[in-house]
């Protein structure tokens, strides 16, 4: 919750606050912070990726904390993306600003909005720092910008890719080394990868693409692939109904209507990486930060490669940046712009990109000899990187959430079937442009 | 007393079968749970009675996140609300069924509109003023909203009313006060209706989610079920066998005591008469 | 009440004793139940405060913006689809477990332990059991219904079928829950009735319809007046299993809320859609207050 009434914080308010907050925060902060001279930044990061990814932070933080004594680093853990966002604002609003989060890229403008960041650009002085701020893929960078100045810098970034079965595709006769080039081409390969046993039912469909959760995400891939982009520069523009974003989604929902190669209904975000380890779904769509999970979990050969786009490549860029707090002290966002720089060091991304399957941010990053020597060996994870050329922001507008939503519903309506296509993203983009109308 | 007449053996057996089928079809997610958790993740999609059992996932499942401070955390936040619920819910209680003063039905009436209104509703509001009060992600937040029920003093009046006077002017004659009347008497003497609210209580928030999930951020607050959820969510898909094992854990202390009181549980709810 | 008190606590020393015993929960009552109300109310007609455009008084702007939002009308007709089958499915299934489990049955502790079960399982992590039961390729459901040629329904991912798959999984958490409380009723039934209707040569059938069924009737008011509570409070599957999807299919009024209040960060909105909630449980307990008799519930 982030504007709520400000009035009621009266001055017993925070005597009670005070009074409290000992009890509140966990003891041995209180005693660290207290004890020692040292500049604490605390980091809000979003564990939605599973595994054993707070250790891995964790040993970054603490060789951070090495090579720059007198600079402790508090990562705290604070759930998905969503309620991480929820998280940071809500303690913010409550006078506790952290220094630093990882939010999602497209929550750009709401943060903008809330008036909660600061420019990064404010700390950019040598030639050095200007050299690193330029050292970024500029498809990461694109969501990072509000009126010229730069408020974030990537971090945890992924981009959704096509996972294929090899094993099936031998099967069905295609050739296992090349995944399909366009979106035609997966069409008839998902025709020929359905099979179906003795009384009709599907054993093996031949696409999915997931429509739960992250739904706006993976149509972006589909419309990027058709030429067209979903909102303006400024965010406060989107063009759900434009005839070719109308076409994409009618080509997605054709994969169930009118091919019977795709599953019917809403898919599963989480259920499809296990859709595809069962061997149910020969090819679906989804994150890069999947590779890993899929790696080590396959019992069959699996290719990857860029979403197949109906006019060109293309796919959106997704994850999470870097921010930086208004309301921190000079010397804490000093600390906090060393320690960014500290966690996008070529070196860092490489370790980071391994571990995860998140891409790494920059072009030396993959010329480390870390990364270097993991992709020679599994090629599968050079592909996010090279369809990064073809890469543009996601849905990033002011009120993301729900201007999203709007996108999100209709696209459920329409592969549901509840609506035709042209009707639903219609109305959602007259439900769009009115919330968005206050930011014109 | 049974449906069918026991005369009729075929009609016993048929209620029997009924009975246990839908018994069976109850515990079914929770056999699934406990097979999934027990088995690697290649066999949870097929059953196989000889799969090999493994452990993997518990330890897989506790790595992966703190549910021993998630655990801490539920258990002292339960703890806590129990006391204090039962403290404050008994003091109330009392006076409802005991007292005559101005005021009484108008402020009864008033309590029992939180029978309707329960806090998970007014969670925006209570969001706010907990807020307000600076308690954002801490452990009191979690409890302030529930520390006073609506039902436990709903419930407890009703237990005292329908203890006879007669005890309590016997225990006044032995020059007991007010509250030594209450120690001595009426709370020894609900004891299976405390029992009975005190298992409900420690159900309902040992499982509930939404509002932890609004006012906690951290892992040194956060309860069993929104650590559950955050860890069951992950970007990569589900991992139904760790999920499992996950579940199995968190409600597995719940479970054990649920099975340990369950007979004294269903009795003192008979006894209550709890309508 | 009894009609006359022995010996009731009166006079103005007494009168204070029971103003500090109730006073500690009727100020937590009071500051997390009755002021929100209030100011719930109060802020439905503001608009939400932004950091460059404070709050101000917009009438009833929000209440019209609520009246134009599809969302909110789809989320309160399901809520009333999943209410009105819900609860009745579950107190019949209730009765029906306490029936068994009170009978002679074989097996009856075992039997009743796995009735009540799910009511110890939290709702989050069931959720993802049920997910699992739910899909539509490996599922458990899909397995079952194989034999009955019906295969590969995507139960959670279509419209039509979506809610009744939360709905099931309601009805499944809250049946045993208030199995007890018919338990306890039964018990409370004198075995002199059974008796008394087998020498007229009543059948079960009857003698549950006539003697049993009217006699649970309390209880059954109660169980209800909770469970219609329920129907509108709890959410926490819907969060795990469809987000409110597909399309808002599976939405319901308190998980609009938090979607409007927690992820939209509308406050003014929020509040304006919690008013519409608090008006249902009121119309809810003036129903239960008109249909039955005050004495059976307070007493």
């Amino acid at each position: 919750m982030t504007q709520l009434n400000r009035g009621r914080e009266f001055t017993m308010a925070k005597l009670t606050r005070r009074a409290f907050s000992a009890l509140a925060l966990s003891a041995p902060f209180v005693s660290r912070a207290a004890l020692a001279n040292d500049t604490e930044v605390r980091m809000y990061f979003p564990v939605a990726v599973g595994g054993p990814v707070t250790k891995i932070i964790d040993d970054y933080a603490a060789a951070f904390e090495k090579a720059n004594p007198g600079i402790k680093i508090k990562p705290v853990y604070s759930g998905d993306y969503v309620q991480t966002i929820t998280k940071v604002l809500t303690a913010i609003k409550g006078g506790d600003v952290p220094e630093t989060a990882i939010l999602l890229a497209a929550d750009l403008y709401t943060l903008f909005d809330e008036d909660v960041i600061v420019p990064i650009d404010n700390f950019i002085k040598t030639d050095a720092d200007k050299a690193w701020l330029a050292s970024f893929y500029p498809a990461f960078m694109e969501n990072a910008r509000v009126d010229g100045k730069t408020f974030a810098i990537p971090f945890q970034r992924s981009t959704p890719v096509l996972y294929y079965n090899k094993d099936a595709f031998k099967a069905a006769g295609l050739d296992p080394n090349k995944g399909p080039a366009n979106w035609a081409e997966m069409r008839e390969m998902a025709k020929k990868l359905t099979k179906k046993d003795a009384s009709g039912a599907v054993t093996q469909w031949g696409i999915q693409i997931p429509s739960d959760g992250n739904t706006g995400w993976l149509f972006t891939g589909i419309t990027t692939g058709n030429s067209v982009r979903l909102n303006n520069a400024k965010g406060n523009q989107v063009f759900y109904d434009d005839p070719k974003v109308i076409e994409a989604a009618s080509a997605w929902h054709d994969l169930s209507r009118a091919d019977a190669s795709h599953p019917p209904g809403i898919i599963s975000w989480g259920a499809t990486p296990r859709d595809f380890l069962e061997g149910k779904a020969a090819m679906i769509w989804h994150t890069t930060g999947n590779l890993t999970n899929i790696k080590q979990n396959a019992k069959f050969e699996f290719g990857v490669t860029w979403l197949p786009g109906m006019r060109q490549n293309g796919a959106p860029t997704g994850g999470g940046n870097f921010y930086v707090f208004k309301g921190v002290s000079p010397a804490k966002q000093e600390a906090v712009f060393k320690f960014i720089k500290f966690m996008t060091e070529p070196e860092i991304a490489a370790d980071w990109s391994v571990k995860t399957g998140y891409i790494a941010t920059s072009a030396a990053a993959y010329a480390t000899p870390t990364l270097k020597s993991y992709t020679d060996g599994f090629p599968q994870a050079i592909v996010a990187r090279e369809q990064l050329q073809h890469a543009v922001s996601e849905l990033t507008v002011h009120e993301n959430q729900r201007v999203t939503k709007f996108m999100n519903d209709a696209i459920q309506a329409i592969l549901t079937g509840a609506r035709p296509a042209d009707v639903a993203m219609k109305q959602a983009q007259a439900e769009a442009m009115r919330v968005l109308a206050a930011y014109k | 007393m049974s449906l069918i007449n026991h005369d009729n053996a075929a009609g016993e057996w048929l209620e029997t079968v009924a009975a246990w089928t839908l018994g069976l079809l109850w515990l079914l997610p929770l056999l699934f749970a406990v097979w999934t958790a027990f088995h690697p993740s290649a066999y949870i999609a097929t059953f196989d009675l000889f799969a090999p059992l493994t452990l993997e996932n518990f330890v897989t499942a506790w790595k992966a996140a703190p549910f021993a401070r998630y655990l801490l955390n539920t258990v002292v936040l339960v703890t806590g609300i129990l006391i204090v619920q039962f403290i404050l819910c008994t003091l109330a209680a009392f006076a409802f069924a005991r007292f005559d003063f101005a005021g009484r039905d108008i402020l009864f009436a008033l309590v029992l509109v939180q029978l309707m209104v329960s806090p998970d509703i007014l969670i925006l509001e209570n969001y706010i003023t907990i807020r307000s009060l600076g308690l954002v992600d801490t452990l009191p937040a979690i409890a302030l909203p529930y520390l006073a029920s609506a039902f436990g003093i709903f419930l407890l009046r009703q237990t005292f009313k329908s203890i006879p006077k007669d005890f309590e002017e016997a225990a006044r004659i032995e020059g007991c006060s007010t509250l030594g009347v209450l120690w001595r008497v009426y709370i020894p003497l609900g004891k299976p209706i405390y029992l009975a609210y005190g298992l409900v209580l420690v159900s309902f928030h040992w499982n509930n989610y939404l509002w932890p999930l609004i006012i906690t951020n951290s892992v040194s607050t956060r309860p069993l079920t929104v650590g559950l959820a955050i860890f069951a969510s992950p970007d990569q898909g589900i991992d139904w066998s760790v999920i499992c094992a996950a579940t199995l854990m968190t409600s597995g202390p719940l479970l054990i005591a649920f099975l340990l009181f369950q007979r004294q549980f269903v009795q003192s709810f008979m006894r209550a008469g709890v309508r | 009440m009894p009609a006359l008190p022995l010996r009731m606590m009166t006079g103005s020393r007494n009168s204070l004793h029971a103003w500090l015993l109730v006073l500690p929960a009727c100020v937590l009552l009071a500051a997390f139940t009755h002021i929100p109300i209030v100011t719930t109310f109060i802020h439905s007609f503001y608009s939400t405060p932004r950091p460059r455009r404070p709050s101000r008084f917009v009438g009833l702007d929000n209440y019209e913006a609520m009246l134009s939002d599809p969302i909110f009308w789809k989320a309160l007709w399901n809520n009333a689809i999943y209410a009105l089958t819900s609860v009745p499915i579950s107190i019949a299934l209730a009765m029906l477990m306490a029936l068994f489990v009170n009978g002679k049955l074989r097996g009856k502790g075992f039997v009743r332990l796995a009735y009540f079960t799910p009511t110890v399982l939290p709702m989050i992590a069931v959720a993802n059991i049920w997910l699992f039961f739910y899909n539509p390729q490996y599922g458990l459901i899909d397995q079952l219904l194989k034999p009955f040629g019906i295969v590969g329904v995507n139960w959670l991912g279509t419209q039509s079928t979506a809610l009744w798959c939360l709905i099931v999984v309601a009805v499944w958490k809250e049946a045993g829950f208030f199995m007890i409380f018919y338990l306890a009723a039964l018990q409370n039934i004198s075995p002199d009735l059974r008796e008394a209707a087998a020498i007229e040569g009543a059948s079960r059938w009857t003698f549950f319809w006539r003697v049993v069924f009217p006699l649970l009737m309390p209880t059954t008011l109660f169980v209800m007046v909770n469970a219609v509570i329920n129907a509108f409070r709890l959410v926490d599957h819907i969060f795990v299993m469809t987000g409110g999807g597909p399309d808002n299919s599976t939405s319901v009024l308190l998980f609009h809320i938090y979607t409007v209040g927690f992820r939209f960060f509308d406050q003014a909105y929020a509040a304006t859609l919690t008013m519409v909630l608090l008006a249902i449980l009121a119309l809810i307990a003036i129903g239960q207050f008109v249909l039955t008799d005050k004495r059976v519930h307070y007493e």
